[in-house]
């Protein structure tokens, strides 16, 4: 049994959700504080 | 009387953390949470980066386990931080039910969704760990099905806070089921104690595990805390400027 097998896919499933996690929590931060921002500069 | 918009209520009652009363003014939690979001996600993302390198060639083979071992740098971490999210969540809970600070309901629903996420790389991993090191991916033990039970909870808890918001629910709700939910905590720990489980006892705190194998895991589960905590920050930020566009919209609409 290739024991690198089984470590390669725990890393890649861990970088994968950690980075899809990460990525779509920036982008929801980036977008809210763009809105409310454009929001606070309308007279 | 009137006070200005920006200086924060007194309590009414003589406050036990001060600290946490002057953090639940979103204005002053802001000032300092905009320039700590990319410290602790850097900081943690590289110590994790770090400490998952050295696992992987730096330290040696188990003896039993052989190569597979090395997953231990990762589930791990993400073991700590799936019952360590839910506690952040229940304190965050208590901490509304308590003094009602509308921050502490931001910040539960901030560690939710990550806390879930975690405590599913944990059964993941631990399942692809499992298969070479047991020759199952699964068993019903009781660690493996007292952190199957914490996901669900994780998931109930998102579902619930959702419809109290959508609702338009004052967050009591979910914030008591927060709180209810701890008591997986106790039984996911003592689990292997308590139960003649597949799962390997306690070995880090203990001092079992060799020290050559062990130091790369101070790094990696630091890294993931860290990193946890950048996460949780952007998700309060988001909801906190959201409903910044909300109130607005709203004043807007009523003009």
């Amino acid at each position: 049994m290739n024991h690198w097998a089984f470590v390669t896919a725990a890393y890649a499933v861990t970088v994968i959700g950690a980075g899809g996690l990460a990525v779509l929590s920036w982008r929801a931060m980036r977008r809210a504080e763009a809105m409310a921002e454009a929001l606070g500069k309308k007279p | 009387m009137t006070r200005p918009m920006d200086s924060p209520r007194k309590p009414r009652y003589p406050s036990p953390v001060p600290i946490l009363h002057a953090l639940a003014n979103p204005t002053r939690f802001l000032k300092i949470a905009r320039p700590l979001t990319p410290i602790l996600f850097w900081t943690g993302l590289a110590l994790a980066v770090f400490g998952g390198w050295a696992g992987l060639t730096l330290t040696p083979p188990d003896y039993l386990q052989k190569e597979t071992v090395r997953i231990l740098y990762i589930h791990v971490p993400s073991a700590w931080l799936g019952m360590g999210g839910w506690t952040g969540l229940a304190i965050a809970s208590f901490c509304y039910l308590i003094w009602r600070h509308p921050l502490a309901n931001v910040a539960a629903r901030a560690m939710a969704p990550a806390g879930a996420l975690f405590a599913a790389l944990c059964l993941i991993t631990g399942s692809i760990w499992g298969r070479p090191a047991w020759g199952t991916w699964w068993e019903w033990d009781g660690r493996l099905t007292s952190m199957l039970l914490l996901f669900f909870v994780y998931i109930a808890y998102i579902a619930l806070a959702r419809a109290d918001a959508e609702r338009g629910g004052d967050g009591r709700v979910p914030a008591l089921f927060g709180v209810a939910g701890s008591v997986l905590l106790p039984i996911i720990h003592y689990s292997v104690i308590w139960w003649n489980t597949l799962h390997q006892g306690e070995s880090v705190v203990s001092g079992k595990i060799d020290r050559t194998m062990l130091w790369p895991l101070i790094f990696t589960v630091l890294g993931f805390t860290l990193f946890y905590a950048g996460v949780v920050l952007m998700r309060m930020r988001a909801a906190l400027a959201l409903q910044k566009v909300e109130a607005r919209m709203k004043r807007m609409a009523a003009r």
